[in-house]
């Protein structure tokens, strides 16, 4: 195995580089959509003014109070305002998955959902997972099997692919599920199915199986 | 995304009042429609009302042997229900091949429901849209059509409604139940829930203003094969360009409803009544009516194949 440090620190100028290729690469509607502030001219408009509220939020088992404006999507107030910078912004509408965050065991996309619907929740990012330290074992077998290239939808398939086994675990079915009323099997083809919602551009996919795969196959 | 006020709601009756006397109020549950094209400023709510907290994610046995399916149940819970599995598969299958697993451990039965039916132009803000802008036109007429409507369409809007959820209940019978603003309830069957366009193609549903889905109702199970057959561009996570929705009987009777084909699940029963003499004969008259783009005519050969291969597997 790779020393603990070594490769997460190697990456993190190639993440940045992946990042900015990402940002460059957004339409003008997602850049928009980015910009968590209001439209500069929108206080002079007429219409709803923004509307501020407060939250509380558990987040890697520390609790957060935040006053945030309605609008705030959970992914925003992650990385906002919390500096919880390892969920990372892909296409902001739920298509890409590079958002996923495991919200009190279940993982959803942090985007398409706002920070005021999670009072009281527990959310799980990547950096409550594991650190560089003391990784989860599905940070070490991706960092392993080279589950990635750039990097950047890596924290959203690692806290995915952990959520998924636990839902293989829990007995819930997937499209591939050959019986329904059976436990469904810990297989590729299960594993690729549930994966979907998880798009790598850099086409790391066979890599991220096989990670999985290897933790799925471990006595826990 | 315009700014808007949020509240959680108390109960049903209580967010219907509230939604009803609050303009440009919405519900919002799992959100990931909502929030999607509240982003584009496609939908721009100034009130929202979160419906989480109303304890309507429990599914219960009704007195007639059916289900009652709570309205914030999750899509991964519904599919995943142990009787859902057992006695309504097509239920579980349809589900299963809607979304990812993420979108679907959020996304709602009623909300499920209550996606907008929708197109690639009614996404771009820059062209005009009868849904988005009544009046304003519709760019699909004449544009790229391959993922659009078949048959119930108009010169409005040729959209397609994209859950496949909804095909199941189609088939299933189900029925949607809701309580209104002045507290009353109603009893909606999905045949009516979903509107097609003709020159109102932005209202969807039957819904009135402020009008709660509160669950969905399964009657009895009825038994059979239960097949739910989704084609698309690619293996997962894609809409359907067709699906095929089935419940066929020992006797070769049975049901089919349509997904990808129309502004709501399409299921016509005199059609139903041909199953015994094979696809050619139940498509033939279920899509009868079909008016398809050059773009889309293949949909209608796809049906027919795609139902061909269903009662292949039924009788299998």
């Amino acid at each position: 195995m790779l020393k603990d440090t070594g490769p997460v620190f190697s990456r993190r100028s190639v993440v940045a580089a992946g990042a900015m290729t990402a940002a460059a690469a957004m339409t003008s509607s997602q850049a928009r959509a980015q910009n968590r502030e209001p439209e500069p001219h929108a206080a002079h408009e007429e219409g709803p003014k923004v509307s501020q509220m407060k939250v509380r939020l558990t987040v890697n088992g520390s609790p957060y109070e935040l006053n945030l404006d309605t609008r705030t999507s959970l992914l925003d107030a992650l990385r906002e305002h919390l500096h919880l910078t390892g969920t990372k912004k892909g296409c902001d509408h739920g298509q890409c998955g590079a958002c996923t965050v495991i919200v009190d065991g279940v993982r959803i996309n942090s985007c398409l959902t706002l920070a005021v619907m999670h009072e009281g929740d527990r959310i799980t990012t990547i950096e409550g997972l594991g650190t560089p330290a003391r990784m989860h074992p599905m940070q070490a077998a991706f960092v392993k099997h080279d589950g990635y290239q750039c990097g950047y939808c890596t924290p959203g398939q690692i806290c995915s692919a952990v959520a998924v086994l636990d839902e293989i675990k829990a007995g819930v079915p997937s499209h591939v599920t050959a019986d329904l009323t059976a436990m469904p099997e810990l297989s590729v083809d299960e594993v690729r199915e549930r994966m979907s919602g998880n798009i790598c551009r850099c086409g790391a996919y066979s890599n991220i199986v096989e990670a999985i795969a290897e933790v799925a196959g471990r006595p826990t | 995304m315009t700014p808007f006020t949020y509240e959680r709601a108390g109960s049903p009756a209580e967010a219907a009042a509230t939604a009803a006397r609050t303009p440009g109020a919405k519900f919002i549950a799992g959100g990931t429609n909502l929030l999607d094209l509240m982003k584009l400023q496609i939908e721009t709510p100034s009130h929202l009302i979160d419906v989480n907290g109303l304890s309507l994610d429990t599914i219960a046995s009704t007195q007639d042997g059916g289900l009652r399916i709570g309205a914030l149940v999750s899509n991964t819970n519904l599919a995943a229900d142990a009787r859902v599995r057992r006695d309504y598969p097509l239920l579980s299958r349809a589900l299963l091949a809607g979304a990812s697993g993420q979108l679907r451990n959020k996304a709602t039965t009623a909300g499920n429901l209550l996606q907008r039916t929708r197109c690639p132009y009614f996404y771009d803000t820059a062209q005009p849209c009868n849904k988005r802008h009544p009046g304003s036109g519709c760019s699909a007429i004449g544009g790229v059509t391959r993922q659009l409507g078949v048959i119930g369409t108009s010169e409005a809007c040729i959209a397609t409604h994209p859950s496949d959820m909804a095909v199941a209940l189609s088939a299933l019978d189900a029925t949607v139940e809701t309580v209104k603003a002045d507290g009353a309830t109603r009893r909606i069957p999905m045949a009516d829930f979903h509107r097609l366009p003709g020159d109102t193609p932005h209202i969807e549903t039957a819904l009135e203003e402020g009008e709660l889905i509160t669950a969905v109702v399964l009657p009895k199970p009825v038994g059979g094969r239960h097949i739910y057959r989704k084609v698309r561009d690619r293996a997962s996570y894609a809409f359907a360009l067709v699906s095929v929705g089935a419940i066929i009987q020992p006797d070769g009777t049975g049901r089919v409803a349509l997904g990808g084909v129309a502004h709501k699940p399409w299921r016509l029963r005199a059609a139903e009544a041909e199953l015994p003499r094979g696809a050619h004969a139940v498509v033939e008259r279920l899509l009868a009516d079909a008016r398809p783009t050059r773009d889309n005519a293949f949909k209608i050969t796809l049906v027919e194949r795609t139902l061909k291969a269903v009662l292949h597997e039924a009788r299998g």
